[in-house]
């Protein structure tokens, strides 16, 4: 866990007396809706079809069991018992009254949590590995330099009236959990040839309307150029990025305009004369801000301990589960626990407030009190004694949070769609849902593997459509939801846009178009362990296309 | 069933109201003739569409009590029951179109 | 409009001058990019300030070589949600070290207030009713700060390991009220 000090928790309460002022100056007239827009965006509050909607950030991705609880505390209180965990590790409430979103904030400050920058044309939440910190693939933990980042970028005098909204993501393991390609800045930890730690940058990744994977411009940066260079870039874009078309706004397209290597040319001759300034990172800092991090007092235990075993052979249920949602710790005798937020016939995402009570219990009693928020929208016990996973399996259950289809075709990404979201052309949530009930055997979703399905209401792409292995987009045609369907996109180390199938389908062929798709996928792979995204990279979407549309 | 952007510049025919979301709660709400807001669309103004060019402007001077007022269709149904003319608009009077968590 | 300049609202002692009209003596003066660059030798021979209103979607660089001279520099926001003139205004103060008047000409709402005196405004043309007389209040919100600019003010980062502000660049001032 990160623990905040009086520093962060001074800021976070004069964020909430400031947005309580200017909450105030709204309701009375003072500021007009347009003036109003641009700071409520900036402190995370929308206007959905409904309600307003609060998106609340989750740096990093960490929870503590008691900022949890005041989520459910939130969902009860002022909202109607739920909330959404997001693909940029935030939750989202959907029914919050603007006259109390100032109390809720102030609740959530109590609790060291905020609102800020989670939209706006600013830099949002610095997102990265829901595993960082224990995963077994990783060079250093990620969050550190996430947390230099988050206190950076967190009301930048300069940098909160950009062209657009700008996302940063950091990995630091050698599989890509973050998504980094698809964002704004992403960043890898790497090793050069001298054994030292630094960053790979790459920018203009994104998807929305113009889709692109990331350009890297900057093999290694050493660390204490991190803020410098990371300036450097937001400050040519401020300046240089488009505003005459907000489609064209984003930093993707003056990446692609100008060149990778102009860019990035422009970036060097900017970072020359800050390089050295005030935002070199002093080895002191960095060390102030690790040793924030503190880690849990791991007991000595075994791997594999026989109580493990045991319950595996007895019970075929619990086996399917450890097989599916269990991960390596990078501490002996320990294991990273996914719970799913995506049971059968639920939308995705989200958990009611007493899930969250629930899962804030869990963690306190198996995972010293730690939670973790990922871009899949699932959540993390990141520290379980391997020993206690059946008894935790069995209290998961009971709380629904234990379907074991990590990774699967149901652990569907979705975005809140026509269903909630004003910019919406079609719904996403029923869609999912459909697709969770077609595909809810265990057995039948376990000979299919990994297949990640991510499906947007509209062409922002919330859902991430372009690199789900399965993406499905809606649009509207003459008042009718249609939905275009694409294969072959991926969101890891080797990210990729998918390639469309063919003509939009209507709303009610979604799902037996997706059973089509998978049906061929089974029929052609070469192995059974020939992972559904391979099979369409070696063959193409041609043997895909011919399956669906000859039928229709 | 289209973004507000699109929605307003959108040529819509035929039986109209005038909506928007009040700015307290956020909730559904529409023009009445009296120049008031409901959240009954019973109770909003139902006018031809040429005609609802003026109501909404009156709308759009109200900035305090309702935000992003736009013109939207309605349907009749067979007891003469003014209902949402499209997809987007019964969504935004009924609710998302699923169960909502924890309401089973 | 009212402008506000060390945390008060004052009188306005520029007068803005249009393209095609005669510049007048006895009095400071604003005039545009277009005719400063093309006057610059003559009019920074005057005896009176001259500013220069400089749009911000033209490279501030080519001001540098008048910085030592120019009494104010005017920075444009077109919009509220236009952000371009906060770098411009960094660069001005931190690269060149421009010591003169910096003002915030155009839309600027009291929320940003604090936002432009950390990247180097020092006046503000301020329209919004209520605003300016506000200035003050909107600019002490925060005592925290993460990042470091020209103003001077310590960041979060050097004061958990108690150490005194970092240096301000050369020939900048320290803008904090």
């Amino acid at each position: 866990m990160y623990r905040y000090d009086d520093f962060d928790q001074t800021l976070v309460h004069q964020r909430v007396a400031e947005f309580r002022d200017q909450v105030g100056r709204r309701l009375s007239g003072a500021l007009t809706e347009d003036e109003f827009k641009i700071l409520r965006l900036m402190n995370g509050v929308y206007l959905q079809l409904h309600a307003y909607m609060l998106r609340i950030a989750i740096p990093y991705g960490t929870l503590s069991s008691e900022q949890m609880r005041m989520l459910a505390h939130v969902a009860r209180r002022y909202d109607r018992g739920y909330g959404h965990f997001t693909t940029r590790q935030n939750i989202q409430f959907n029914w919050i009254k603007l006259e109390e979103m100032p109390d809720t904030l102030a609740d959530l400050a109590g609790v060291k949590m905020h609102a800020m920058q989670t939209s706006g044309n600013c830099v949002r939440n610095i997102t990265t590995d829901q595993w960082a910190g224990v995963a077994a693939d990783e060079i250093e933990d990620p969050r550190i330099w996430a947390e230099v980042l988050r206190q950076y970028s967190t009301l930048h005098p300069e940098f909160s009236f950009l062209p657009r909204k700008f996302k940063i993501a950091i990995s630091a393991a050698a599989h890509d959990r973050a998504a980094v390609a698809v964002h704004d800045i992403g960043l890898r930890m790497v090793r050069n040839s001298a054994g030292e730690v630094g960053f790979e940058v790459q920018v203009g990744g994104g998807l929305g309307r113009t889709p692109f994977i990331g350009k890297v411009i900057k093999p290694f940066l050493p660390k204490r150029d991190l803020l410098s260079y990371v300036e450097a870039v937001l400050r040519v874009y401020n300046q240089y990025g488009r505003r005459d078309n907000i489609y064209k706004a984003r930093i993707k397209i003056l990446v692609h305009e100008l060149g990778a290597e102009k860019f990035g040319a422009e970036v060097e001759k900017e970072w020359a004369t800050i390089k050295d300034s005030a935002l070199a990172l002093d080895p002191a800092v960095i060390a102030d801000v690790a040793e924030r991090f503190t880690y849990p007092d791991y007991e000595r235990l075994e791997d594999n301990p026989p109580a493990l075993a045991r319950a595996r052979q007895e019970d075929r249920a619990f086996a399917a589960w450890l097989d599916n949602s269990v991960s390596n710790h990078k501490q002996p005798g320990y294991a990273i626990v996914t719970l799913s937020l995506k049971p059968v016939g639920a939308p995705p995402g989200d958990a009611t407030a007493e899930q969250m009570d629930a899962i804030a219990d869990l963690a306190d009693r198996y995972s010293f009190g730690e939670i973790r928020v990922g871009h899949e929208q699932n959540l993390v016990l990141p520290h379980v004694a391997q020993k206690e996973l059946p008894e935790l399996w069995q209290k998961l259950e009971a709380h629904g949070l234990a379907t074991p289809n990590v990774g699967l075709v149901s652990d569907i990404i979705a975005c809140p769609g026509l269903d909630y979201c004003s910019l919406a052309n079609a719904r996403s949530i029923p869609v999912a849902q459909e697709l969770t009930q077609r595909f809810r055997d265990h057995k039948l979703a376990s000979t299919i593997g990994r297949l990640h399905i991510n499906i947007s209401g509209c062409i922002n792409a919330c859902g991430h459509h372009h690199v789900g292995h399965i993406g499905i987009l809606g649009v509207e045609k003459n008042g009718e939801e249609f939905y275009q369907i694409t294969l072959g996109g991926r969101a890891d180390e080797d990210a990729r846009l998918g390639t469309l199938l063919g003509p939009a389908v209507r709303y009610g062929e979604v799902a037996d178009v997706v059973e089509d798709v998978v049906a061929a996928y089974v029929e052609l792979r070469k192995t059974p362990q020939e992972l559904f995204i391979d099979t369409v990279k070696r063959i193409g979407i041609e043997p895909f296309k011919e399956r669906v549309y000859a039928a229709r | 069933m289209t973004s507000p952007h699109e929605q307003k510049k959108r040529k819509v025919s035929g039986s109209v109201v005038v909506t928007a979301n009040r700015l307290g709660d956020g909730a559904v709400v529409y023009r009445t003739i009296d120049d008031d807001w409901t959240t009954d669309l019973a109770s909003a103004a139902v006018l031809a569409a040429p005609a609802a060019a003026v109501l909404l402007q009156r709308a759009e001077a109200d900035g305090v009590r309702a935000v992003g007022p736009y013109i939207a269709p309605v349907e009749f149904g067979a007891d003469n029951r003014v209902l949402p003319g499209n997809l987007r608009e019964r969504i935004r009077l009924a609710g998302p179109t699923f169960t909502l968590p924890g309401a089973a | 409009m009212q402008l506000v300049k060390s945390g008060r609202i004052v009188e306005d002692r520029y007068v803005r001058i249009a393209d095609d009209a005669p510049i007048p003596d006895g009095v400071a003066v604003i005039v545009s990019d277009a005719r400063f660059l093309a006057n610059a030798g003559a009019l920074l021979q005057r005896v009176e300030p001259v500013g220069v209103l400089w749009p911000n979607n033209r490279p501030i660089e080519a001001l540098a070589p008048y910085l030592g001279r120019l009494a104010l520099v005017a920075l444009a926001f077109p919009g509220f949600r236009d952000g371009r003139a906060y770098s411009q205004a960094r660069i001005l103060r931190e690269r060149y070290g421009f010591g003169g008047e910096l003002r915030a000409t155009g839309q600027v709402l009291r929320d940003q207030f604090l936002f432009l005196l950390r990247a180097g405004f020092d006046s503000f043309e301020v329209s919004k009713e209520g605003d300016a007389a506000a200035f003050v209040g909107s600019t002490r919100r925060f005592d925290v700060f993460y990042q470091p600019t020209g103003d001077g003010r310590a960041t979060a980062f050097r004061r958990r390991l108690g150490r005194p502000p970092q240096a301000v660049p050369a020939g900048t001032r320290a803008h904090a009220l």
